[in-house]
């Protein structure tokens, strides 16, 4: 293994120390993450590349380091994008057949943020269509397989960021949360993953499943390699109404290893033997005892109305999909259906040809609950109870500071196995869509195996507090070293 | 006045939408053009690419609240942007982002004159919220008051193309420039009684509308349009009757045809003992017919909810009293103001006021020639008789006030006679100049030399003998025959006072 190739292996920090070093130059790390990305292309995790632009901008990233002028801790790290985060004169199918030739005309704030840090956008990751999956196998461009176990998922949505990270193709990718679909494949894959504040990255550009509970977040081998990602990503976007006003802090600083005297709530409704794997639930109480020793407290919270977090995000979440994904009708970009009768034949083929079974469904979901007469039975009862589930945070966070639960109640499941329940699949969201509900930032990071696969805990934070988990989990990294752990078959 | 017979009433609600005049749209920077060459004033936000977000053009806001405190109307702190879904090509979204339950501006009035037949008894044309005899007023006006129940802010779709001979194919075609300009839909309570009613209101609200800098409200640009409201009911009735909407009318003409026409319809239907059925109108003006384009029943169900990409709008009670501060004067108060200022008939007042440049042009020429009545009489009548002419606006025309408040206080000095000044006026009109200078060059200056206007009476009263005796016997009707002559011989330059006093002089002695 040449010296690229080996930095390539750890994560953003043992490159950037080798880019700083000299050691390897940027070309050399991003020739050599093209190159691996070619040769695991049975995972089906990146669905493009842009070798010769990524390595023309590689080439000018060399120059600046060489010269001691690194404009940022990603300049010249190659970065793996979801393909539903647009990039100017790229692909941005969505795993839609719908979006199946599109390119985007312009760039969403995340690329223009990463390009001015001199990060090396190297391609594009795969994702359930529209980021409607929790599996990755909802993809044109055929399922995501799992690093750890080839003939499992990588979850999902975001299953290819997750995968890639953990496959070493890319120290960081980008993702996007709208239910846990960045935490839950960080989970099933064994890296870290990021979901912000809503608002704290702009979603200029990210294709909107729901605008609501949309948020972009960085997946990467070590909670220090996120920090520094969403360092680059998130602070405030006037293109986004709904981005925060407040300034992001120095996240880096906020990795002091010390947890001495901190909170962490336990939810008693999440720490229930029913419905989970007992092997994750030790895993995730093992990770916590660690922390325990090394200062921190534990406290039990309630969050009542967790029972109806499931039932309030699939109608809020499919509201506003069918409303998003309106704009897919075959008139002035994407997939247009051939020799239409007229325009109702257009929109019906267009769209019944565009799209999967998947995003059909909740499409023909999201459309039921805005209809006249059930509107306030369904999504207004959905917002009302988010608001609770809302308060039930605010109150937990009165007495803790992080609140810690499993990311998800299973480790990686076998492709095909869920494909004919999708019931099954949304309950198992169980752990992760109130943070999304609640707009409050959360992470997942690997805390052990079971039967071989990754485990993920999850810490959610208080609104705008994503320095205080990342704190609590580059802590627990500090003190453990299952980050570490790679994934056997392709090692 | 009414197409009705006397026993039934039209109760009319009219809901107008008005473009903003803004430099970009909406929701996106792209410019407002018009005009322009199709899909040239489109940003990715108007296509509705993947991933592109809204945010709110805050001048918007601003000339929302300008509309509210004009229309005397409560600004809400609080309105929020929801999504009204529904397919159609030139609408790339495949939603509209309007305002539903919460506008931003709820609960005015407006009030409007309207024309009252000489015998009508008081309160014959409709039951407004309030009205009141107007003193003053010609004497077959009266004011008012017209409920408007909200407005609120929605962004207008594209045009779709379907003309084989625009579209260059049989196919349709679609041009987004439209897409996404801001628009302001006013809706009017059911106050309006007649077409005739109908279209008083959206002239007092276009006019409100231009003084205010708020729409161009161009109707021929598409920039001012009314859907109306109409049912029909027995006269004093408590009850409304079913009612349809007419949809698109895009000229005065067509809104009070389009009444009447469904009137009648409507009218036709009661008579025939059948029902009047809720429905969509589509009015063809060649046919001056309207007719069923979809019921009610069939009506889309819009699936309106709050649009998650935006939040809601705040608008503090500091942005209202700044805005309230930079408010113009509106045309009611300059109404009033002018009949108080410049002794003007309320008649006047109004006509003067009907769009701001008309006033600032009335106020300037007062004030040049210190003669407001006079300035008001030339401007109702000869410059209004020129704009009509021309078909033009009155920033077309060379004359400023200037150049007519000049002209005015030549008249009321006496150095120019009013024939002599009707003269040199078409020349200001199309060509502009100093009106003295004018008068000088083709010597019209008034002749006002006694022995010269003499030596016209002496040769007027030896040609006509005959006439000068009948005075001299105390009939003073060929007065102004002789009068006339003397005009005639001096072209009119003879100073018609001094005229008046030589032949009295010359003749009764």
């Amino acid at each position: 293994m040449g010296q690229a190739e080996s930095l390539l292996a750890g994560g953003l920090a043992e490159i950037r120390e080798g880019l700083d070093r000299g050691d390897a130059t940027s070309s050399e790390i991003v020739e050599a993450s093209l190159a691996r990305i070619e040769k695991t292309a049975a995972l089906t995790v990146v669905v493009s590349t842009r070798a010769e632009s990524a390595l023309a901008e590689a080439e000018s990233a060399s120059k600046r380091i060489a010269a001691g002028q690194a404009l940022s801790p990603l300049d010249g790290i190659p970065v793996l994008l979801k393909d539903n985060i647009v990039h100017a004169g790229e692909p941005a199918t969505c795993s839609s057949r719908i979006l199946e030739n599109f390119v985007s005309p312009y760039d969403s704030t995340v690329v223009e943020r990463l390009q001015a840090a001199g990060a090396i956008l190297v391609g594009r990751a795969n994702m359930d269509e529209f980021a409607m999956g929790s599996s990755t196998e909802n993809s044109i461009h055929g399922p995501s397989h799992n690093p750890w176990k080839l003939d499992h998922a990588c979850g999902g949505s975001s299953g290819g960021s997750a995968g890639a990270v953990a496959a070493g193709l890319v120290p960081i990718a980008l993702g996007s949360d709208t239910g846990g679909s960045i935490r839950q494949p960080a989970s099933f894959c064994g890296v870290v993953g990021v979901k912000p504040t809503y608002g704290r990255v702009s979603r200029w550009g990210l294709v909107a499943f729901a605008s609501s509970l949309d948020q972009i977040g960085p997946l990467g081998r070590r909670v220090s390699d996120c920090a520094a990602a969403l360092q680059v990503i998130g602070g405030h976007d006037p293109r986004d109404s709904t981005s925060v006003p407040e300034p992001l802090p120095s996240l880096v600083n906020a990795l002091t290893g010390n947890v001495e005297g901190l909170t962490i709530g336990l939810p008693e409704e999440y720490f229930v033997e029913e419905g989970v794997d007992p092997a994750v639930l030790a895993r995730v109480r093992e990770a916590i005892a660690e922390l325990e020793a090394a200062g921190a407290k534990t406290v039990p919270v309630s969050l009542p109305n967790s029972p109806n977090t499931i039932a309030t995000y699939y109608v809020i979440a499919t509201a506003e999909a069918s409303s998003n994904l309106a704009r897919f009708d075959g008139v002035r970009y994407g997939r247009r259906a051939d020799k239409v009768k007229d325009l109702e034949d257009l929109y019906m083929r267009s769209r019944s040809e565009g799209f999967g079974a998947e995003v059909k469904r909740r499409i023909l979901l999201g459309t039921y609950v805005l209809s006249a007469g059930y509107y306030d039975a369904y999504y207004g009862q959905a917002q009302r109870v988010r608001t609770l589930i809302r308060r039930d945070f605010e109150h937990a966070f009165e007495t803790c500071d992080v609140i810690a639960t499993p990311t998800m109640p299973e480790t990686a499941f076998a492709l095909g196995a869920k494909a004919d329940d999708p019931l099954s699949m949304y309950l198992s969201d169980i752990y992760t869509v109130s943070a999304n509900l609640a707009g409050l930032p959360a992470l997942s990071m690997p805390c052990g195996l079971a039967d071989g696969m990754p485990v993920g805990l999850q810490l959610i934070g208080k609104s705008l507090d994503e320095a205080t988990i990342l704190r609590v989990g580059d802590a627990l990294e500090r003190r453990t070293d299952h980050h570490a752990a790679r994934p056997p078959e392709i090692a | 006045m009414s197409v009705l017979p006397d026993r039934y009433e039209m109760v009319i609600g009219l809901e107008v939408h008005t473009h903003l005049k803004t430099a970009s749209k909406l929701f996106s920077p792209a410019p407002v053009q018009y005009g322009k060459e199709p899909n040239h004033s489109v940003y990715p936000i108007d296509l509705a690419m993947p991933g592109v977000l809204p945010v709110l053009n805050e001048r918007v806001v601003e000339l929302s609240i300008r509309l509210g405190l004009a229309i005397h109307a409560t600004v809400n702190p609080y309105s929020v942007f929801a999504r009204k879904n529904y397919f159609y090509p030139d609408l790339p979204k495949g939603y509209q982002i309007s305002q539903f339950e919460e506008p931003v501006v709820s609960e005015g009035w407006l009030d409007i004159e309207v024309e009252v037949a000489e015998n009508a008894e008081s309160g014959s044309t409709g039951t407004g919220k309030e009205k009141k005899k107007k003193k003053g007023a010609a004497p077959n006006f009266e004011r008012k008051r017209i409920g408007i129940t909200r407005a609120h802010i929605e962004e207008d779709a594209g045009k779709s193309i379907h003309d084989v001979s625009i579209a260059g194919s049989e196919d349709s075609c679609i041009d987004l420039n439209r897409a996404g300009v801001p628009l302001l839909e006013i809706v009017s309570e059911p106050d309006l009684r007649s077409a005739q009613e109908a279209t008083a209101y959206l002239r007092a609200l276009r006019s409100i509308l231009r003084y205010l800098g708020v729409s161009d409200a161009d109707m021929e640009k598409g920039q001012f349009r009314c859907d109306a409201n109409v049912s029909l009911r027995l006269r004093g009735a408590p009850e409304f009757g079913t009612r349809t909407e007419i949809k698109n009318l895009n000229s005065f003409t067509n809104v009070e045809d389009a009444i009447e026409a469904e009137a009648l319809r409507q009218l036709e239907l009661i008579e025939d003992g059948e029902d009047v059925v809720q429905a969509t109108m589509a009015y063809d003006p060649e046919r001056h017919r309207t007719s069923v384009m979809r019921l009610k029943e069939n009506s889309d169900d819009y699936r309106y909810f709050p649009d998650p990409d935006l939040i809601p709008l705040r608008i503090d009670s500091a942005q209202i009293e700044a805005v309230r501060e930079a408010l113009p004067e509106l045309p009611e108060e300059k109404r009033n103001r002018f009949e108080g200022e410049y002794a003007l008939s309320a008649y006047d007042a109004g006509v003067l006021t009907a769009t701001r440049s008309l006033a600032d042009f009335f106020e300037a020429t007062a004030r040049d020639c210190g003669a407001p009545k006079v300035a008001a009489n030339w401007i109702t009548r000869d410059v209004l008789r020129e704009l009509k002419e021309r078909e033009c606006e009155l920033e077309d025309l060379s004359l400023t006030p200037g150049m007519l408040g000049k002209l005015i206080a030549l008249v009321e000095e006496g150095r120019l006679t009013a024939r002599s000044a009707s003269q040199l006026f078409p020349y200001l009109v199309s060509d502009g100049g100093d009106p003295e200078t004018l008068m000088v060059e083709r010597g019209l200056e008034a002749v006002s030399d006694v022995g010269a206007i003499d030596g016209f009476v002496d040769e007027v009263i030896s040609a006509n003998a005959d006439v000068v005796e009948q005075v001299r016997d105390g009939d003073d009707k060929p007065l102004n025959f002789l009068m006339g002559q003397v005009m005639k011989a001096s072209q009119g330059k003879a100073e018609p006072g001094q005229v008046r006093k030589a032949l009295a002089d010359k003749i009764r002695g």
